[in-house]
């Protein structure tokens, strides 16, 4: 069962000198292969930290987290990150930047820029290929970064708030890009962010996580046929149900915020 | 110079606004508008010749022009004695008989023996080039390998710099009288001290250079499967770039000054050795001229690694981004 990723009771305690943070409590997720799932909820939830776990940047305090069976000790190229600060690797090109993962498989020459250059042209970066990222805008270096990740050929994408740095225009455009990818190469896709406009949009499955600790508040379907119209009254009703609940958590956030002298 | 925010925009009231024109007026008080008269005077200004403005490619060199036909006046005027302050034109003339190849004849009444020798100038300036690239390749050829690696590990930085730091402030200059002692005289004492005057700058700006990179690319490559060796070598490296280089220039500098000091201890050729004679004859001059030649080795060594800073750093988001 490829892309399969079961999250078994994991707890995520951050222990610093003088205190303790627990940052995920209890979480049990099983996500099938090829859905689209969106972590949602305030900061402080920890969606960020169960995403850093499946990829392995984090092992669990407690519990664990298995991928088509095996468990996950650290970071690979079947749970490709796009990340929200993109982390293009500034010395090498777009093009490099792409290669880079399948020049580490050590494939021929010739069969890595064939790749590079059907990715390229799937995003419309054909123009960039020999550019440097800090020639490039936001939107076009998210891009680099989806096209990098998918040259590995990752069954499952982890994709923290990988929009948010961008305007809402590029967004969208990125978003629908987003969608036209997944259905093309039936990924697994699990996406933090905070946006439940954005939940909505994309996801098969909208898990609204608590505020620390993190726990899952609620897990709900999303049945709307794509695209989606963000101005029907489904969509809307999904969008107050979602509201109310994220923000309940928010509040507590806000309570915390309030309540200590400094947050991390 | 007109600062006169002449925006098309007009202030009006009420259903004015509704057309969408916004306006704001400039301040009368605030700015200067140029006067016919100004302007005038400012087209009638000569123009600056484009080799000597701003962008030019003498640019550079007005500074010292006026620098030296100050010094010049100044020795003429005859305030100090001809080997405290010799005039520059004396200095161009040593500097061209020493840099001549064929032996000339005359003998000037200071008794320059450089004279005898052909090319002096030319041999000694190669003399401490050669001096100040091979110790500044032994120095930081040491000090790169040591440094990534104490930068990338944090059990062998901690092994490893206490003693980095006691031996640090001690300067090259120091260790003449060990250096002699162990290695002798001639070159080797030499090379060692400019090794260890180019190896601390290398060393301390390559570990800075690896422990800055950004974690989040590390975290980027091990995603798409990087082991070790990738990591180190096409992330870290790379990144760590800059600083590395930047502490090459610096590390070429200090090899520069060691290697005067050095040739004046331990060697019997080179620009150090030729200034030190120079002092013992009072060939003020020639000091200058020697001093002079320092200088301009000095900036052609700084423009070709400033090139290849900039090629290797293409990439690299600079100031003007």
């Amino acid at each position: 069962m490829d892309g399969l990723i079961v999250v078994a009771g994991v707890d995520k305690v951050f222990t610093s000198t003088d205190r303790e943070v627990v940052a995920l409590k209890g979480i049990d997720l099983t996500i099938p292969r090829g859905q689209f799932v969106c972590l949602l909820g305030p900061s402080g939830c920890g969606k960020s930290t169960l995403l850093n776990a499946m990829a392995g940047f984090q092992l669990p305090t407690q519990g664990r987290i298995s991928v088509s069976g095996r468990e996950v000790t650290m970071p690979g190229p079947e749970r490709g990150m796009v990340f929200q600060e993109y982390a293009l690797f500034p010395w090498m090109t777009v093009g490099d930047n792409v290669a880079f993962g399948l020049e580490l498989k050590s494939l021929p020459r010739r069969d890595i820029d064939t790749r590079v250059d059907a990715l390229l042209k799937t995003l419309g970066l054909s123009d960039f290929k020999g550019r440097y990222p800090k020639d490039l805008s936001g939107g076009m270096r998210q891009r680099v970064a989806i096209a990098r990740v998918l040259a590995i050929d990752s069954p499952i994408l982890l994709m923290d708030e990988p929009f948010g740095a961008l305007d809402a225009l590029t967004r969208r455009t990125l978003q629908d890009e987003l969608i036209r990818i997944w259905a093309e190469f039936r990924k697994t896709i699990v996406f933090v962010t905070h946006s439940i406009e954005e939940a909505i949009y994309l996801a098969d499955r909208i898990v609204v996580m608590t505020f620390r600790p993190g726990t899952i508040k609620r897990d709900i379907t999303v049945d709307l046929a794509r695209p989606r119209d963000t101005s029907a009254p489904e969509f809307n009703a999904l969008k107050r149900e979602l509201t109310t609940l994220v923000m309940e958590e928010q509040a507590r956030f806000s309570a915390a915020e309030l309540a200590s002298a400094a947050i991390d | 110079m007109a600062s006169t925010a002449k925006s098309n925009v007009k202030v009006g009231g009420g259903p004015a606004l509704a057309a969408s024109t916004v306006v704001i007026t400039s301040a009368p008080a605030a700015t200067v508008t140029p006067t016919a008269e100004q302007g005038q005077r400012r087209d009638a200004r000569p123009a600056v010749p484009s080799v000597l403005a701003s962008g030019g490619a003498l640019y550079g060199a007005i500074v010292p022009m006026l620098l030296i036909v100050l010094w010049e006046v100044v020795a003429r005027l005859g305030i100090f004695s001809p080997i405290v302050l010799p005039p520059p034109s004396a200095v161009m003339n040593r500097w061209i008989i020493s840099a001549m190849p064929s032996p000339v004849a005359s003998i000037a009444a200071d008794g320059t023996l450089g004279w005898l020798l052909s090319g002096e100038l030319l041999h000694d300036s190669a003399a401490s080039l050669s001096r100040v690239v091979v110790g500044f390749v032994v120095g930081a050829g040491l000090a790169l390998p040591l440094g990534l690696v104490m930068g990338a590990s944090e059990n062998i930085y901690r092994l490893m710099n206490p003693l980095i730091q006691v031996l640090r402030p001690i300067p090259p200059i120091a260790y003449i009288p060990l250096s002699i002692v162990w290695f002798g005289l001639g070159n080797p004492p030499a090379i060692f001290l400019i090794a260890l005057g180019a190896f601390f700058p290398v060393l301390m700006n390559t570990i800075a250079g690896v422990r800055q990179v950004d974690g989040i690319y590390i975290r980027a490559a091990r995603n798409l499967g990087a082991g070790q060796w990738a990591l180190f070598t096409r992330v870290i490296l790379p990144a760590a770039t800059p600083y590395i280089l930047a502490g090459i220039r610096i590390g070429i500098g200090t090899a520069f000054i060691v290697v005067i000091v050095a040739e004046m201890i331990a060697v019997n050729n080179g620009l150090g050795y030729r200034i030190l004679e120079a002092r013992e004859y009072m060939w003020s001059d020639k000091i200058i001229a020697g001093m002079i030649t320092i200088g301009l080795l000095g900036l052609m060594i700084d423009i070709g690694v400033s090139r290849l800073n900039d090629w290797l750093l293409r990439w690299h988001r600079g100031l003007d981004q």
